[in-house]
């Protein structure tokens, strides 16, 4: 049967789902797509674009009026809403932590519904409250004692628990504030990628979609689908002005996030603290005993030996087989003109922000985009 | 006038017998636990109901503002009057009481039991509903836990009113503590009066102070500790 083989490779599926309240508002409108297993599927728009509506959905916290939602080959609506909602991870906004209970009673929520032993339950909270980076102590405590962003990977590992092959997120990172919201992205990320987990995620935010999806679906206001492609597509070809204007001006810059290529990184004799200004450079690259650059010095600037205050800070390093956008960037973020490109942290080269410039330039790229260096 | 109120507190013979203090006390404390059971019995279903649903909120307003503009004399004539020929002995007169104690007592319940549960974190019940706990579950397990302090305050604040008030069983010839103020009234003995007002209020401080303690055991610490 052509259907089973093609289940295995989506674990969501929507057919032209609709939601169209009692008043006659349509919240979502014939939507269809399908979210890949094993990868994170962001749904993006602007508010009122349905996008929630379309997450809800999918574990029955709304019913659409017509369509039909698969969930692991199942259809959702022959489910027991409950039972459907078991099996699916769900993190919302808020956390939505049980402020009555202590962080591992949170977390063993799900497995306690599905009538696991204690000890299992037990275990298993502890292990993935370990996983989100709240291990020992934090068991222990209630929820009002924590910060939004350790009570939003409590919320996370509370979805965890019940090991789903399918996770649902409601803007999980959007209450928290900048810095700690960079951190739980890459940690997220990174987790995702270890577990494997199945993922729909809904935020209004087109820069964490295009960091954290593999697949994204733009919704337009009136909850249609303006277009589902893999985030490099999007901001290569927006399929049309509402795409390309909600994607956002910087789209060309963001792209190169999303092009590798070879650039040529030439050797850099380091120095370290201590030593003295290598006598035939301008600027020298200072790392510490691990090789980790720590900043660069100008000859001219330094009389005697490197001390801290003599660093020039600021620079981006650029990883070894980066993108595009991390070579640039590197480059035009060097005090000394010169990118620092790093392995693992550790020092390999510099490299020429010219070089880059020249290797964007010879890129393919749509047509119509403006890219830095584009104009002469 | 202090000092002859404590004298006639302090006077053994008005403590002992089934006309003193003591079984004065035990039975005004019976008649206001009975009739706060009653009121509970009505009311936190109601609000349960009411707060776990969002349906019959204007019904929940109108009893909770309307039954408090009862006088409860009022009711207490009237119950009698009505109940008198119908029902036989303590009972004609006890019933009345009970009905007027527990008229009183619902609406601060029933508020405190809607308020406290209405007010549960939206995202918590969000969450709770999400990771597929049935409609009883999140009731008992997110909503109840979490409306126990406003439940609890709503019962106090109750239990306050009925010791209060319970003293009005005395106006129809029962027993409580208002024997103390009817009876010293009618014999002008005002020491015994002030003796068993006093007594009504020591009486109310101590069951709420017992309810505090029985709160603090029952609340889970997560809704009173903070960072």
């Amino acid at each position: 049967m052509p259907t089973v083989r093609y289940m295995v490779s989506c674990m969501i599926r929507l057919e032209g789902v609709t939601k169209r309240y009692a008043d006659g508002t349509v919240a979502v409108d014939n939507l269809s797509f399908e979210a890949p297993e094993g990868k994170i599927t962001v749904l993006v728009g602007p508010s009122g674009c349905g996008k929630t509506t379309s997450l809800r959905m999918i574990n029955r916290m709304i019913e659409p009026t017509e369509g039909k939602i698969f969930v692991d080959g199942k259809d959702a609506s022959s489910l027991k809403p409950a039972e459907l909602r078991r099996s699916i991870g769900y993190v919302i906004q808020h956390a939505g932590l049980f402020p009555h209970r202590t962080v591992l009673s949170n977390v063993q929520t799900v497995p306690n519904l599905l009538k696991w032993d204690k000890k299992r339950a037990k275990d298993r909270a502890m292990e993935v409250l370990e996983l989100v980076g709240l291990g020992g102590d934090f068991a222990k405590r209630y929820p009002g004692q924590l910060s939004g962003g350790q009570q939003q990977r409590v919320g996370v590992a509370r979805a965890l628990a019940g090991d789903p092959t399918v996770m649902l997120m409601d803007e999980p990172f959007s209450a928290i504030d900048p810095v700690v919201r960079e951190v739980l992205q890459d940690e997220f990320l990174s987790l995702q990628e270890r577990l494997g987990t199945t993922i729909v995620m809904v935020t209004h935010d087109i820069d964490e979609a295009i960091k954290l999806g593999h697949r994204i679906a733009v919704l337009r206001e009136g909850g249609t689908l303006a277009q589902f492609s893999s985030p490099d597509d999007l901001l290569a070809h927006p399929n049309d002005d509402f795409v390309a204007g909600f994607v956002g001006r910087d789209r060309g810059y963001r792209a190169l996030s999303f092009q590798r290529a070879e650039v040529p990184i030439y050797p850099a004799q380091p120095v370290e603290l201590g030593d003295r200004p290598l006598p035939d450079e301008e600027w020298s690259i200072v790392v510490d005993a691990n090789r980790h650059p720590i900043g660069w010095v100008e000859r001219d600037a330094v009389e005697g030996p490197i001390s801290q205050s003599d660093l020039q800070l600021g620079g981006t390093l650029a990883e070894e087989h980066g993108s595009l956008r991390g070579f640039l960037d590197a480059a035009l973020s060097s005090p000394s003109g010169r990118g620092v490109v790093v392995n693992e942290g550790r020092l390999v080269g510099t490299l020429r922000p010219q070089e880059v410039l020249q290797i964007i330039r010879k890129a393919p790229r749509p047509s119509g985009d403006t890219i830095a260096g584009d104009s002469e | 006038m202090i000092s002859s109120v404590f004298d006639w507190l302090s006077t053994p013979a008005n403590w002992e017998g089934d006309r003193g203090i003591i079984s004065q006390t035990l039975t005004h404390l019976e008649y206001s636990l009975i009739a706060l059971v009653c009121a509970a019995l009505i009311a936190v279903p109601m609000g349960l109901y009411i707060g776990h649903t969002g349906r019959g909120r204007v019904v929940a307003v109108s009893i909770a503002g309307g039954f408090r503009a009862i006088p409860s004399l009022g009711v207490l004539f009237i119950a009698v009057l009505l109940l008198l020929p119908r029902l036989r002995g303590e009972l004609a007169f006890a019933l009345p009481s009970l009905i007027v104690l527990v008229i009183l007592a619902i609406p601060p319940i029933l508020s405190g039991v809607y308020a406290g549960i209405a007010e549960v974190d939206p995202a918590a019940r969000d969450a709770a509903k999400g990771m597929g706990m049935t409609g009883s579950q999140v009731l008992w397990q997110v909503e109840v836990p979490n409306a126990l302090p406003l439940m609890f305050s709503g019962m106090r604040s109750a239990m306050l009113q009925i010791i209060a008030t319970a003293t009005i069983a005395a106006v129809v010839g029962l027993g409580g503590l208002g024997r103390f103020l009817i009876d010293g009234q009618a014999t002008r003995d005002y020491d015994e009066m002030a003796g068993g007002a006093l007594l009504v209020a020591a009486l109310a401080l101590l069951v709420d102070f017992v309810f505090g303690l029985v709160q603090r055991f029952v609340v889970s610490p997560g809704l009173t500790k903070t960072a």
